[in-house]
Protein backbone atom coordinates (compact mmCIF):
# COMPACT_ATOMS: atom_id res chain seq x y z
CA UNK A 1 0.00 0.00 0.00
CA UNK A 2 1.34 3.53 -0.55
CA UNK A 3 -0.05 6.96 -0.07
CA UNK A 4 0.58 10.35 -1.66
CA UNK A 5 0.92 12.27 1.55
CA UNK A 6 2.15 15.85 0.40
CA UNK A 7 2.18 17.52 -3.42
CA UNK A 8 4.21 20.74 -4.51
CA UNK A 9 3.61 22.92 -7.28
CA UNK A 10 5.46 25.57 -8.65
CA UNK A 11 3.84 28.47 -11.10
CA UNK A 12 4.33 27.91 -14.56
CA UNK A 13 5.52 30.30 -17.19
CA UNK A 14 9.25 32.64 -16.72
CA UNK A 15 11.17 32.21 -14.14
CA UNK A 16 13.57 34.08 -15.36
CA UNK A 17 16.94 33.63 -13.58
CA UNK A 18 16.01 29.96 -12.02
CA UNK A 19 18.08 27.06 -12.96
CA UNK A 20 16.51 23.39 -13.34
CA UNK A 21 17.73 22.87 -9.87
CA UNK A 22 15.91 25.92 -8.23
CA UNK A 23 12.90 24.55 -9.74
CA UNK A 24 13.18 21.30 -8.45
CA UNK A 25 14.21 22.31 -4.83
CA UNK A 26 10.97 24.91 -4.67
CA UNK A 27 8.60 22.33 -5.34
CA UNK A 28 10.09 19.62 -3.40
CA UNK A 29 10.11 21.87 -0.55
CA UNK A 30 6.46 22.81 -0.61
CA UNK A 31 5.41 19.03 -1.08
CA UNK A 32 7.66 18.04 2.20
CA UNK A 33 5.71 20.82 3.87
CA UNK A 34 2.60 19.54 2.68
CA UNK A 35 3.65 16.20 3.91
CA UNK A 36 4.49 17.78 7.18
CA UNK A 37 8.00 16.40 7.34
CA UNK A 38 11.37 17.26 7.56
CA UNK A 39 13.57 16.76 4.74
CA UNK A 40 15.47 14.47 6.37
CA UNK A 41 12.86 11.89 6.70
CA UNK A 42 12.80 11.29 3.23
CA UNK A 43 14.92 8.61 2.17
CA UNK A 44 14.21 7.69 -1.38
CA UNK A 45 14.06 10.19 -4.46
CA UNK A 46 12.99 9.58 -7.64
CA UNK A 47 13.48 12.59 -10.51
CA UNK A 48 12.68 12.85 -14.02
CA UNK A 49 15.26 14.37 -16.88
CA UNK A 50 16.28 18.12 -17.81
CA UNK A 51 16.39 19.07 -21.22
CA UNK A 52 18.15 21.59 -20.24
CA UNK A 53 20.41 20.50 -17.99
CA UNK A 54 21.45 16.96 -18.94
CA UNK A 55 23.04 14.79 -16.81
CA UNK A 56 23.66 10.97 -16.07
CA UNK A 57 22.76 11.43 -12.64
CA UNK A 58 20.13 13.82 -12.06
CA UNK A 59 18.84 12.36 -8.62
CA UNK A 60 21.98 12.26 -6.88
CA UNK A 61 23.23 15.93 -8.06
CA UNK A 62 19.66 16.98 -6.75
CA UNK A 63 20.07 15.01 -3.46
CA UNK A 64 23.62 16.47 -2.95
CA UNK A 65 22.15 20.21 -3.60
CA UNK A 66 18.93 19.96 -1.68
CA UNK A 67 21.10 18.19 1.27
CA UNK A 68 19.69 14.73 1.79
CA UNK A 69 21.54 11.36 1.44
CA UNK A 70 18.63 8.44 0.14
CA UNK A 71 18.72 5.36 0.64
CA UNK A 72 17.59 4.54 -2.86
CA UNK A 73 17.80 7.52 -5.85
CA UNK A 74 17.59 7.83 -9.51
CA UNK A 75 16.24 9.25 -12.63
CA UNK A 76 13.54 7.95 -14.56
CA UNK A 77 13.03 8.57 -18.72
CA UNK A 78 9.36 7.85 -20.41
CA UNK A 79 8.98 11.12 -22.00
CA UNK A 80 5.68 12.63 -21.31
CA UNK A 81 4.58 9.37 -19.06
CA UNK A 82 7.52 10.16 -16.68
CA UNK A 83 5.80 11.43 -13.69
CA UNK A 84 3.19 8.81 -13.53
CA UNK A 85 6.29 6.05 -13.89
CA UNK A 86 7.69 7.38 -11.28
CA UNK A 87 4.83 7.84 -9.31
CA UNK A 88 4.12 3.54 -9.98
CA UNK A 89 7.79 3.48 -8.87
CA UNK A 90 7.33 4.80 -5.91
CA UNK A 91 4.54 3.23 -4.99
CA UNK A 92 6.12 -0.15 -5.35
CA UNK A 93 9.16 0.29 -3.42
CA UNK A 94 7.39 1.88 -0.75
CA UNK A 95 4.68 -1.80 -1.08
CA UNK A 96 7.65 -3.75 -0.65
CA UNK A 97 9.39 -2.19 2.20
CA UNK A 98 12.62 -0.71 0.46
CA UNK A 99 11.86 3.18 1.87
CA UNK A 100 9.47 5.00 3.84
CA UNK A 101 8.89 8.64 1.98
CA UNK A 102 9.91 8.49 -1.50
CA UNK A 103 10.33 12.40 -3.05
CA UNK A 104 9.21 12.59 -6.84
CA UNK A 105 10.51 15.40 -8.24
CA UNK A 106 10.80 17.19 -11.19
CA UNK A 107 11.65 20.98 -12.36
CA UNK A 108 13.01 22.81 -15.56
CA UNK A 109 13.70 26.05 -17.16
CA UNK A 110 12.51 24.77 -20.23
CA UNK A 111 11.17 28.24 -21.36
CA UNK A 112 14.00 30.73 -20.22
CA UNK A 113 17.08 28.21 -20.19
CA UNK A 114 16.97 27.93 -24.07
CA UNK A 115 15.90 29.12 -27.32
CA UNK A 116 12.50 28.02 -28.30
CA UNK A 117 14.27 26.51 -31.42
CA UNK A 118 16.56 24.84 -29.45
CA UNK A 119 13.29 23.67 -27.17
CA UNK A 120 11.24 22.46 -30.47
CA UNK A 121 14.17 20.59 -31.96
CA UNK A 122 15.16 18.85 -28.63
CA UNK A 123 12.38 17.78 -28.45
CA UNK A 124 12.06 16.52 -32.13
CA UNK A 125 14.56 14.33 -31.56
CA UNK A 126 12.49 11.50 -30.33
CA UNK A 127 12.05 11.02 -33.75
CA UNK A 128 13.73 7.97 -35.62
CA UNK A 129 17.57 9.93 -36.68
CA UNK A 130 18.04 7.95 -39.88
CA UNK A 131 13.94 8.33 -41.13
CA UNK A 132 12.62 10.67 -39.50
CA UNK A 133 14.31 13.77 -38.30
CA UNK A 134 16.07 14.41 -41.38
CA UNK A 135 12.45 15.04 -42.32
CA UNK A 136 12.38 17.67 -40.52
CA UNK A 137 9.63 16.96 -38.49
CA UNK A 138 8.88 18.70 -34.85
CA UNK A 139 6.48 17.10 -31.66
CA UNK A 140 3.35 19.41 -33.34
CA UNK A 141 4.31 16.88 -36.92
CA UNK A 142 3.93 14.21 -34.76
CA UNK A 143 0.98 14.71 -33.45
CA UNK A 144 -0.40 16.95 -35.98
CA UNK A 145 -0.13 13.20 -37.96
CA UNK A 146 -1.66 11.46 -35.93
CA UNK A 147 -4.38 14.15 -35.33
CA UNK A 148 -4.94 13.67 -39.41
CA UNK A 149 -5.57 10.06 -39.28
CA UNK A 150 -7.18 10.17 -36.44
CA UNK A 151 -9.98 12.61 -37.78
CA UNK A 152 -10.41 11.00 -40.91
CA UNK A 153 -11.07 7.56 -39.12
CA UNK A 154 -13.55 8.64 -36.59
CA UNK A 155 -14.83 12.30 -38.47
CA UNK A 156 -13.81 14.69 -35.80
CA UNK A 157 -12.72 18.02 -36.91
CA UNK A 158 -10.90 21.31 -36.20
CA UNK A 159 -13.92 22.65 -34.36
CA UNK A 160 -13.89 19.40 -32.09
CA UNK A 161 -10.21 19.63 -31.34
CA UNK A 162 -10.80 23.46 -30.46
CA UNK A 163 -13.32 22.67 -27.91
CA UNK A 164 -10.28 21.17 -25.33
CA UNK A 165 -8.55 23.91 -25.74
CA UNK A 166 -10.91 26.23 -24.42
CA UNK A 167 -12.40 23.62 -21.83
CA UNK A 168 -8.40 23.83 -20.31
CA UNK A 169 -8.11 27.64 -20.88
CA UNK A 170 -11.40 27.86 -18.71
CA UNK A 171 -9.98 26.07 -16.12
CA UNK A 172 -6.69 27.59 -16.11
CA UNK A 173 -8.74 31.27 -15.35
CA UNK A 174 -9.31 29.72 -12.28
CA UNK A 175 -6.27 28.94 -10.54
CA UNK A 176 -3.19 31.82 -10.06
CA UNK A 177 -0.27 29.62 -11.03
CA UNK A 178 -1.38 28.90 -14.48
CA UNK A 179 0.71 30.20 -17.34
CA UNK A 180 -2.34 31.20 -19.65
CA UNK A 181 -5.37 32.38 -17.98
CA UNK A 182 -7.27 34.72 -20.58
CA UNK A 183 -10.55 32.63 -21.71
CA UNK A 184 -10.10 31.61 -25.34
CA UNK A 185 -13.46 30.82 -28.11
CA UNK A 186 -13.17 28.07 -30.64
CA UNK A 187 -12.89 31.08 -33.34
CA UNK A 188 -9.82 32.31 -31.60
CA UNK A 189 -8.15 28.59 -31.62
CA UNK A 190 -9.32 28.13 -35.25
CA UNK A 191 -7.93 31.50 -36.80
CA UNK A 192 -4.66 31.02 -34.91
CA UNK A 193 -1.46 30.58 -36.27
CA UNK A 194 -0.50 26.97 -37.92
CA UNK A 195 1.64 24.74 -36.29
CA UNK A 196 1.84 21.53 -37.84
CA UNK A 197 -1.54 21.05 -39.55
CA UNK A 198 -4.59 20.13 -38.50
CA UNK A 199 -2.90 21.56 -35.39
CA UNK A 200 -2.41 25.03 -34.85
CA UNK A 201 -0.75 27.32 -31.73
CA UNK A 202 -3.43 27.20 -29.42
CA UNK A 203 -4.01 23.43 -30.22
CA UNK A 204 -0.45 23.16 -28.72
CA UNK A 205 0.78 23.15 -25.47
CA UNK A 206 2.91 25.55 -24.39
CA UNK A 207 6.96 25.80 -23.35
CA UNK A 208 7.36 26.71 -19.35
CA UNK A 209 9.47 26.88 -16.87
CA UNK A 210 8.34 25.11 -13.54
CA UNK A 211 8.73 22.42 -11.05
CA UNK A 212 6.62 19.85 -9.29
CA UNK A 213 7.06 16.99 -6.34
CA UNK A 214 5.04 14.67 -4.12
CA UNK A 215 6.09 12.31 -1.35
CA UNK A 216 4.96 8.77 -1.23
CA UNK A 217 4.97 7.16 1.74
CA UNK A 218 3.89 4.16 3.09
CA UNK A 219 1.34 5.42 5.46
CA UNK A 220 -1.26 8.28 5.25
CA UNK A 221 0.10 10.98 7.35
CA UNK A 222 -3.35 13.05 7.50
CA UNK A 223 -6.76 12.43 8.44
CA UNK A 224 -7.44 12.35 4.72
CA UNK A 225 -5.45 9.73 2.50
CA UNK A 226 -4.93 9.32 -0.74
CA UNK A 227 -4.01 6.11 -1.63
CA UNK A 228 -2.38 4.95 -5.16
CA UNK A 229 -5.27 1.97 -5.81
CA UNK A 230 -4.04 0.86 -9.16
CA UNK A 231 -1.60 1.28 -11.93
CA UNK A 232 0.03 -0.52 -15.01
CA UNK A 233 1.50 0.51 -18.22
CA UNK A 234 2.07 -0.71 -21.63
CA UNK A 235 4.69 0.24 -24.33
CA UNK A 236 3.43 -0.52 -28.45
CA UNK A 237 6.48 1.45 -30.39
CA UNK A 238 8.77 4.52 -30.42
CA UNK A 239 8.51 6.34 -33.46
CA UNK A 240 5.23 8.01 -35.02
CA UNK A 241 6.04 5.76 -38.58
CA UNK A 242 5.50 2.40 -35.71
CA UNK A 243 2.16 3.54 -34.08
CA UNK A 244 -0.18 0.48 -33.96
CA UNK A 245 -3.56 0.64 -35.70
CA UNK A 246 -6.28 2.84 -32.98
CA UNK A 247 -8.07 -0.19 -31.93
CA UNK A 248 -4.53 -1.17 -30.57
CA UNK A 249 -2.84 1.72 -28.65
CA UNK A 250 -0.94 1.70 -25.34
CA UNK A 251 -3.60 3.66 -23.98
CA UNK A 252 -6.40 0.99 -23.41
CA UNK A 253 -3.98 -1.48 -22.78
CA UNK A 254 -2.10 0.05 -19.90
CA UNK A 255 -5.54 0.75 -18.45
CA UNK A 256 -7.56 -2.50 -18.44
CA UNK A 257 -4.08 -3.85 -16.68
CA UNK A 258 -4.73 -1.56 -14.09
CA UNK A 259 -8.04 -2.35 -13.73
CA UNK A 260 -7.12 -5.85 -13.48
CA UNK A 261 -4.80 -5.25 -10.59
CA UNK A 262 -7.11 -3.46 -8.47
CA UNK A 263 -11.00 -3.76 -9.69
CA UNK A 264 -12.16 -0.53 -10.84
CA UNK A 265 -14.61 0.01 -13.26
CA UNK A 266 -14.41 3.13 -15.51
CA UNK A 267 -18.02 3.87 -13.81
CA UNK A 268 -16.71 4.49 -10.41
CA UNK A 269 -14.29 7.56 -11.18
CA UNK A 270 -15.14 10.30 -10.41
CA UNK A 271 -12.51 13.05 -11.70
CA UNK A 272 -9.68 12.64 -14.45
CA UNK A 273 -6.05 13.99 -15.15
CA UNK A 274 -5.19 13.28 -18.17
CA UNK A 275 -2.08 14.35 -20.48
CA UNK A 276 -2.98 16.98 -23.01
CA UNK A 277 0.25 17.91 -24.62
CA UNK A 278 -2.14 18.43 -27.81
CA UNK A 279 -5.81 19.25 -28.12
CA UNK A 280 -5.76 15.50 -30.08
CA UNK A 281 -3.46 13.66 -27.18
CA UNK A 282 -6.49 14.54 -25.08
CA UNK A 283 -9.52 13.76 -27.21
CA UNK A 284 -8.07 10.53 -28.21
CA UNK A 285 -6.71 9.25 -24.87
CA UNK A 286 -10.33 10.57 -23.37
CA UNK A 287 -11.83 8.03 -26.38
CA UNK A 288 -9.24 5.01 -25.65
CA UNK A 289 -9.84 5.04 -21.69
CA UNK A 290 -13.73 5.25 -22.62
CA UNK A 291 -13.73 8.40 -20.94
CA UNK A 292 -16.26 9.01 -23.83
CA UNK A 293 -16.97 6.88 -27.33
CA UNK A 294 -15.01 7.29 -30.32
CA UNK A 295 -15.01 10.44 -31.71
CA UNK A 296 -17.39 11.83 -28.87
CA UNK A 297 -15.25 13.44 -26.71
CA UNK A 298 -15.88 16.90 -28.16
CA UNK A 299 -19.62 16.26 -27.71
CA UNK A 300 -19.16 15.42 -24.43
CA UNK A 301 -17.02 19.07 -23.67
CA UNK A 302 -19.68 20.65 -25.36
CA UNK A 303 -22.74 19.38 -23.15
CA UNK A 304 -20.65 20.00 -20.14
CA UNK A 305 -19.80 16.90 -19.38
CA UNK A 306 -15.83 17.52 -18.61
CA UNK A 307 -16.55 20.70 -16.60
CA UNK A 308 -15.76 21.26 -12.84
CA UNK A 309 -19.12 21.21 -12.56
CA UNK A 310 -19.95 18.16 -14.86
CA UNK A 311 -19.71 14.36 -14.47
CA UNK A 312 -16.06 13.65 -14.91
CA UNK A 313 -14.00 17.08 -14.45
CA UNK A 314 -10.97 17.15 -15.88
CA UNK A 315 -7.46 18.57 -15.51
CA UNK A 316 -9.09 21.67 -13.79
CA UNK A 317 -5.86 23.52 -13.19
CA UNK A 318 -5.58 23.92 -17.29
CA UNK A 319 -3.35 21.36 -17.93
CA UNK A 320 -0.19 20.97 -20.00
CA UNK A 321 -2.39 23.40 -22.57
CA UNK A 322 -3.07 25.91 -20.15
CA UNK A 323 -1.26 25.83 -16.69
CA UNK A 324 1.79 24.69 -19.01
CA UNK A 325 4.53 22.34 -19.73
CA UNK A 326 7.97 22.08 -18.41
CA UNK A 327 8.57 19.36 -19.29
CA UNK A 328 8.49 16.25 -16.56
CA UNK A 329 6.93 18.29 -14.05
CA UNK A 330 3.92 19.28 -16.56
CA UNK A 331 2.13 16.11 -16.42
CA UNK A 332 3.20 15.95 -12.13
CA UNK A 333 0.70 18.96 -12.18
CA UNK A 334 -2.19 16.93 -13.11
CA UNK A 335 -1.55 14.99 -9.73
CA UNK A 336 -1.06 17.65 -7.68
CA UNK A 337 -4.21 19.17 -8.58
CA UNK A 338 -5.89 15.71 -8.26
CA UNK A 339 -4.70 15.56 -5.28
CA UNK A 340 -5.59 18.98 -4.03
CA UNK A 341 -9.45 18.10 -5.17
CA UNK A 342 -9.31 14.72 -3.43
CA UNK A 343 -8.13 16.54 -0.13
CA UNK A 344 -10.81 19.37 -0.71
CA UNK A 345 -8.01 22.38 -0.72
CA UNK A 346 -8.72 23.09 -4.59
CA UNK A 347 -10.68 25.98 -3.73
CA UNK A 348 -12.82 27.75 -6.23
CA UNK A 349 -11.64 25.11 -8.05
CA UNK A 350 -12.90 22.85 -6.04
CA UNK A 351 -15.30 19.72 -7.16
CA UNK A 352 -18.12 18.08 -5.77
CA UNK A 353 -16.58 15.12 -5.38
CA UNK A 354 -13.18 13.54 -6.00
CA UNK A 355 -13.10 10.52 -4.23
CA UNK A 356 -11.61 8.29 -6.72
CA UNK A 357 -9.61 9.47 -9.33
CA UNK A 358 -8.14 8.34 -12.88
CA UNK A 359 -4.45 9.54 -14.13
CA UNK A 360 -2.91 9.08 -17.15
CA UNK A 361 0.30 9.95 -19.23
CA UNK A 362 1.99 9.45 -22.33
CA UNK A 363 5.52 9.57 -23.52
CA UNK A 364 6.58 9.95 -27.36
CA UNK A 365 3.74 9.68 -29.57
CA UNK A 366 1.59 7.90 -28.15
CA UNK A 367 4.26 5.44 -27.33
CA UNK A 368 4.57 4.88 -23.23
CA UNK A 369 1.79 4.96 -21.26
CA UNK A 370 0.66 4.81 -17.16
CA UNK A 371 -2.45 4.65 -15.95
CA UNK A 372 -3.36 4.94 -12.48
CA UNK A 373 -6.20 4.96 -9.98
CA UNK A 374 -6.14 7.12 -6.91
CA UNK A 375 -8.34 6.12 -3.90
CA UNK A 376 -9.51 8.96 -1.22
CA UNK A 377 -9.36 6.70 2.16
CA UNK A 378 -10.41 8.67 5.57
CA UNK B 1 24.30 -9.43 -44.92
CA UNK B 2 22.65 -6.62 -43.34
CA UNK B 3 25.36 -5.30 -41.61
CA UNK B 4 25.81 -1.09 -41.78
CA UNK B 5 28.59 -1.48 -44.13
CA UNK B 6 27.20 -3.88 -46.44
CA UNK B 7 23.56 -2.41 -46.15
CA UNK B 8 22.22 -1.03 -49.90
CA UNK B 9 21.89 3.20 -49.94
CA UNK B 10 19.19 4.77 -49.86
CA UNK B 11 17.83 7.91 -49.78
CA UNK B 12 19.33 7.99 -46.08
CA UNK B 13 22.51 7.69 -47.89
CA UNK B 14 22.22 10.28 -50.58
CA UNK B 15 20.93 7.46 -52.65
CA UNK B 16 17.46 8.10 -55.06
CA UNK B 17 16.05 4.63 -53.71
CA UNK B 18 14.01 3.61 -50.89
CA UNK B 19 15.23 0.44 -49.23
CA UNK B 20 13.11 -1.66 -46.80
CA UNK B 21 14.06 -5.41 -45.44
CA UNK B 22 12.22 -8.94 -46.11
CA UNK B 23 12.54 -11.65 -43.78
CA UNK B 24 12.64 -15.18 -45.23
CA UNK B 25 11.87 -17.02 -42.67
CA UNK B 26 8.76 -15.34 -41.32
CA UNK B 27 7.82 -12.70 -44.27
CA UNK B 28 7.57 -9.83 -42.19
CA UNK B 29 8.83 -6.62 -43.62
CA UNK B 30 10.58 -3.86 -41.75
CA UNK B 31 11.71 -0.72 -42.67
CA UNK B 32 14.09 0.49 -39.80
CA UNK B 33 17.33 -1.47 -40.73
CA UNK B 34 17.99 -4.02 -38.30
CA UNK B 35 20.40 -6.96 -38.62
CA UNK B 36 17.19 -9.14 -36.81
CA UNK B 37 13.76 -9.87 -38.18
CA UNK B 38 11.90 -7.15 -35.38
CA UNK B 39 8.71 -9.46 -35.60
CA UNK B 40 10.16 -13.41 -35.09
CA UNK B 41 14.14 -12.36 -34.53
CA UNK B 42 15.78 -14.70 -37.63
CA UNK B 43 19.38 -13.20 -38.70
CA UNK B 44 19.96 -10.90 -42.02
CA UNK B 45 16.49 -10.34 -43.38
CA UNK B 46 17.48 -9.56 -47.34
CA UNK B 47 18.10 -5.70 -48.31
CA UNK B 48 14.98 -5.24 -50.94
CA UNK B 49 14.36 -2.04 -53.22
CA UNK B 50 10.53 -0.76 -53.20
CA UNK B 51 8.80 0.62 -56.10
CA UNK B 52 8.07 4.16 -54.71
CA UNK B 53 4.47 3.39 -55.03
CA UNK B 54 2.29 3.62 -51.95
CA UNK B 55 -1.19 5.44 -50.51
CA UNK B 56 -0.94 8.49 -47.97
CA UNK B 57 -1.61 7.49 -44.66
CA UNK B 58 -1.36 10.40 -42.49
CA UNK B 59 0.01 14.29 -43.35
CA UNK B 60 0.62 17.21 -41.54
CA UNK B 61 2.10 20.52 -42.95
CA UNK B 62 4.43 21.93 -41.44
CA UNK B 63 4.36 25.69 -41.17
CA UNK B 64 6.57 26.30 -37.76
CA UNK B 65 9.73 24.80 -38.59
CA UNK B 66 12.68 24.24 -35.88
CA UNK B 67 15.64 25.61 -37.30
CA UNK B 68 16.45 28.36 -40.07
CA UNK B 69 17.48 25.49 -42.54
CA UNK B 70 14.25 24.13 -42.34
CA UNK B 71 12.29 27.27 -42.51
CA UNK B 72 13.75 27.87 -46.16
CA UNK B 73 11.41 24.94 -47.15
CA UNK B 74 8.41 25.97 -44.96
CA UNK B 75 5.41 25.28 -45.38
CA UNK B 76 6.42 21.12 -46.32
CA UNK B 77 4.03 18.55 -45.96
CA UNK B 78 5.25 15.64 -43.41
CA UNK B 79 3.63 12.34 -45.01
CA UNK B 80 3.26 9.01 -43.56
CA UNK B 81 2.98 6.72 -46.96
CA UNK B 82 1.88 2.78 -46.65
CA UNK B 83 4.11 1.94 -49.42
CA UNK B 84 3.08 -1.28 -51.81
CA UNK B 85 5.29 -3.40 -50.39
CA UNK B 86 3.43 -3.64 -47.08
CA UNK B 87 5.34 -1.12 -44.93
CA UNK B 88 5.10 2.31 -43.86
CA UNK B 89 7.35 5.30 -44.21
CA UNK B 90 7.37 9.22 -43.42
CA UNK B 91 8.38 11.30 -46.33
CA UNK B 92 7.45 14.76 -47.84
CA UNK B 93 4.81 15.09 -50.57
CA UNK B 94 3.08 17.82 -52.17
CA UNK B 95 1.04 20.30 -49.65
CA UNK B 96 -2.43 19.58 -50.83
CA UNK B 97 -2.12 15.29 -50.48
CA UNK B 98 -4.97 13.68 -49.18
CA UNK B 99 -5.22 10.79 -46.79
CA UNK B 100 -5.98 7.75 -49.31
CA UNK B 101 -4.08 9.54 -52.45
CA UNK B 102 -2.16 7.26 -55.05
CA UNK B 103 1.51 8.34 -54.84
CA UNK B 104 4.64 7.59 -56.04
CA UNK B 105 7.99 8.98 -54.78
CA UNK B 106 10.87 11.23 -56.40
CA UNK B 107 13.40 13.00 -54.56
CA UNK B 108 14.06 16.31 -53.98
CA UNK B 109 16.67 18.56 -51.35
CA UNK B 110 15.64 19.58 -48.26
CA UNK B 111 18.18 21.56 -46.26
CA UNK B 112 21.61 19.60 -46.99
CA UNK B 113 19.86 16.22 -47.66
CA UNK B 114 18.22 14.52 -50.75
CA UNK B 115 14.73 13.02 -49.35
CA UNK B 116 11.92 11.27 -50.63
CA UNK B 117 9.10 13.48 -52.02
CA UNK B 118 5.15 11.37 -53.06
CA UNK B 119 3.27 12.96 -55.94
CA UNK B 120 -0.51 11.96 -56.97
CA UNK B 121 -0.64 9.68 -59.31
CA UNK B 122 -4.55 9.93 -59.67
CA UNK B 123 -5.93 13.25 -60.37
Amino acid sequence: MSFITGVGLTSFGRHEGSSTLDLMSRAAELAIADAGMKRGEIDGVLCGYSTVQPHIMLATVFAEHFGIKPAYAHAVQVGGATGLAMTMLAHTIVDAGLVRHVLVVSGENRLTGQSRDAAIQALAQVGHPDTEVPLGPTIPAYYGLVASRYMHEYGVSEEDLAEFAVLMRDNAADHPGAQFRERITVADVMNSKPVALPLKLLDCCPVSDGGAAFVVSREATSGVGVRVRGCAQAHTHQHVTMIPKFDAMGAAMSLQRARAACGIEIGDVRYAGIYDSFTITLAMLLEELSLAGRGEAAARVRSGHFGRDGAMPLNTHGGLLSYGHCGVGGAMAHLVETHLQMTGRAGNRQVRDASLALLHGDGGVLSSHVSMFLERVR
Amino acid sequence: MSGDAQRTADWTKGEEAIVYQSCAACGSRQYFRRSFCAACGAPDPEDKRASGEGVVYAASLVVRAATAEARAHAPYNIVLIDAAEGFRMMAHGDNDLKIGDRVRAQYRRFTDRLVPYFTRTTP
